[in-house]
């Protein structure tokens, strides 16, 4: 079984965000980035299906110089080669994204494309759906089990409210994954040696003959949110900060 | 120009997004000086199109066909899709669901636009209209625009806009046929599953001491135990806690676990992505104990502190029992 993994490099969780000059953006200096925790889950998935099935996993990834880092990682944990498109995709809407992945992955055939539910800088969720449109595929989204036969797979679905549902499809498909599919695996000292002689295609937009669109949707302006609440905050010694706090919720709050 | 809201169903019963989406789009419309209409897809919906008769809505689309009965990514979009091209709404608005992630990019797509998706609220400022939505986990907020012509398509999160804002009124009901056969869909659903069945009901509760991230290693987990045990507390986790098998299921809060509205909700090491807060916002009086100044839990809490966990928690639970 073939299997894509589209990945994506954002800041590192717990980055300290400033808002760039331009306001349109956040300052890039500075920051550290990893692989989007949704789409290490999609990584997870397909690593776990090439196991049991056999096969070839190719991690797929738009960004730029700096995203090698997030391919060395993918490579490093299992996946087989990968495919960069290097492009600085910060500006780009989801389409615009998607439209590159598609080009790069015209020609592989892959049997399933797996990504993650939505990105942690973004969170527009759609880059994997627009994906499947655009290659023609059938897909599903929150996907939390994944089970492969000859030419089709069985999907669980999550649904609100503790529900979930089977779906059947016929590959090839896409699949936007859930976060908790299985637990994350590290890369081994191992995996990490044997990454650097694993095969990397280097792309742009250019060489897949993807034309620069008009985007449809336009950040104007990016900001930190204003405090709708008063929030009263004890800092300074923690003993001192912990005895306030509970003078205050047994007689200001009444709750304890 | 219009405004259509397309609402969500299933087997009969409203989702509970459908009338926030509904009143976003009365509003909306209001101040672009137009008219709202109103879709609902599915199969034997009269009860729910005649319902939203009595909506100040222009018209009510009943989407009716056999092949709607259970939503596929594919039957929904090629239903819309059809009425879309053919009615020329100029904004679409959606509630932002499991279904709607789905198929709105799918459908944005189709007709060559993008979806702006988890939209918390909008303005209208010279007849132009700017969409507020949340990145970096709440982090950072950005204003939206359209560029270029409609339709244009938006999806709004969870308790954006409230539903007993809808206006009464009156709609015309239209049937609405879409051209669908077997062959378009290529998904199967199957049966509908119940996961967990909530044996712990934390929406009961009283009080709620949640842990997230900051957690760092289960074996750190006593330590909130112990605190929950001096509050009377029940234990509760964000996502990616319980994603990692630290907690069950059941006892996640957010967006895929339960929704809480206890007394007092304390959140330790939850920086408070959107995805949990829209789990414990109800909640009376918010605490939390997080180590980053600006991490979105504070914006919801009547008290904090900002400081590492593993002092702090050691430390409160010393002042409730000498209290």
């Amino acid at each position: 079984m073939k299997i894509i993994v589209a990945i994506k490099q954002v800041p590192a969780r717990d980055s300290q965000l400033r808002i760039a000059a331009s306001l349109q953006w956040i300052e890039e200096t500075d920051l550290a980035y990893e692989i989007n925790e949704p789409d290490a889950y999609a990584l997870e998935a397909g690593l776990r299906l090439k196991e049991k099935q056999g096969g070839e996993v190719i991690a797929l990834c738009a960004g730029p110089q700096r995203a090698g880092q997030a391919i060395r990682e993918a490579l490093a944990k299992g996946a087989d080669r990968a495919i960069h498109i290097e492009e600085d995709t910060a500006a780009l809407d989801p389409l615009a994204r998607a439209r590159l992945l598609a080009a790069a992955v015209k020609g592989e055939s892959p049997d399933l494309i797996l990504t993650g539910l939505q990105s942690e800088d973004l969170g527009l969720g759609q880059t994997g759906v627009i994906l499947a449109e655009l290659l023609g595929l059938p897909h599903s989204t929150i996907i939390m089990e994944v089970e492969a036969s000859e030419g089709a797979i069985r999907v669980k679905r999550e649904l609100e409210e503790g529900w979930s549902q089977s779906i059947e499809m016929p590959l090839p498909a896409l699949l936007a994954v859930q976060s908790g599919i299985g637990k994350l695996r590290y890369a081994t000292l191992m995996g990490i040696k044997k990454a650097k002689s694993k095969q990397v295609r280097r792309v742009t937009a250019a060489s897949l003959g993807v034309a620069p669109a008009a985007p449809s949707i336009v950040l104007q302006r990016v900001y930190l949110p204003e405090r709708t609440k008063r929030t009263q905050l004890f800092e300074g010694d923690p003993q001192q900060a912990a005895a306030q706090l509970v003078d205050k919720l047994r007689f200001e709050a009444r709750v304890i | 120009m219009s405004v259509l809201a397309v609402l969500e169903q299933r087997a009969g019963e409203w989702h509970r997004m459908s009338f926030e989406t509904l009143a976003a789009a009365q509003q909306i419309a209001r101040e672009l000086d137009t008219t709202v209409s109103a879709a609902v897809l599915g199969h034997n919906i009269g009860a729910l199109a005649n319902e939203l008769a009595a909506k100040r809505i222009e018209t009510v689309y009943a989407f009716e066909h056999d092949l709607l009965k259970e939503y596929t990514p594919d039957a929904y979009t090629l239903a819309l899709a059809q009425h879309i091209d053919h009615f020329k709404p100029s904004i679409v608005l959606f509630p932002h669901t499991y279904q709607v992630r789905d198929f709105l990019p799918k459908l944005a797509t189709r007709l060559d636009r993008v979806a702006v998706t988890d939209v918390v609220s909008h303005r209208v400022e010279n007849g132009e209209l700017t969409l507020v939505r949340q990145l970096f986990q709440g982090k950072v907020n950005a204003d939206v625009r359209f560029s270029g012509d409609g339709p244009h398509f938006a999806s709004l999160q969870a308790g954006a806009y409230r539903a007993d804002r809808v206006l009464d009124g009156h709609a015309t009901v239209e049937v609405v046929t879409p051209s669908l056969s077997p062959s378009d869909i290529r998904t199967r659903p199957l049966a509908l599953v119940r996961e967990s069945q909530h044996t712990v009901d934390l929406g009961a509760a009283e009080r709620i001491v949640s842990f997230g991230r900051g957690i760092k290693d289960a074996e750190n987990i006593p330590l909130i135990e112990k605190l929950a045990a001096a509050l009377g507390a029940e234990l509760a986790a964000s996502r990616p806690i319980c994603d990692a098998g630290w907690l069950p299921m059941e006892r996640q809060v957010g967006s895929s676990g339960q929704t809480v509205a206890p007394k007092m909700y304390m959140a330790i090491g939850i920086s408070g992505a959107i995805q949990h807060l829209v789990g414990m916002k109800g909640a009376r009086t918010v605490v939390a104990i997080n180590k980053d100044a600006d991490a979105p839990i504070f914006e919801v809490a009547d008290y904090g502190i900002v400081g590492d966990l593993f002092q702090v928690v050691p430390a409160l639970i010393e002042a409730i029992k000498k209290a």
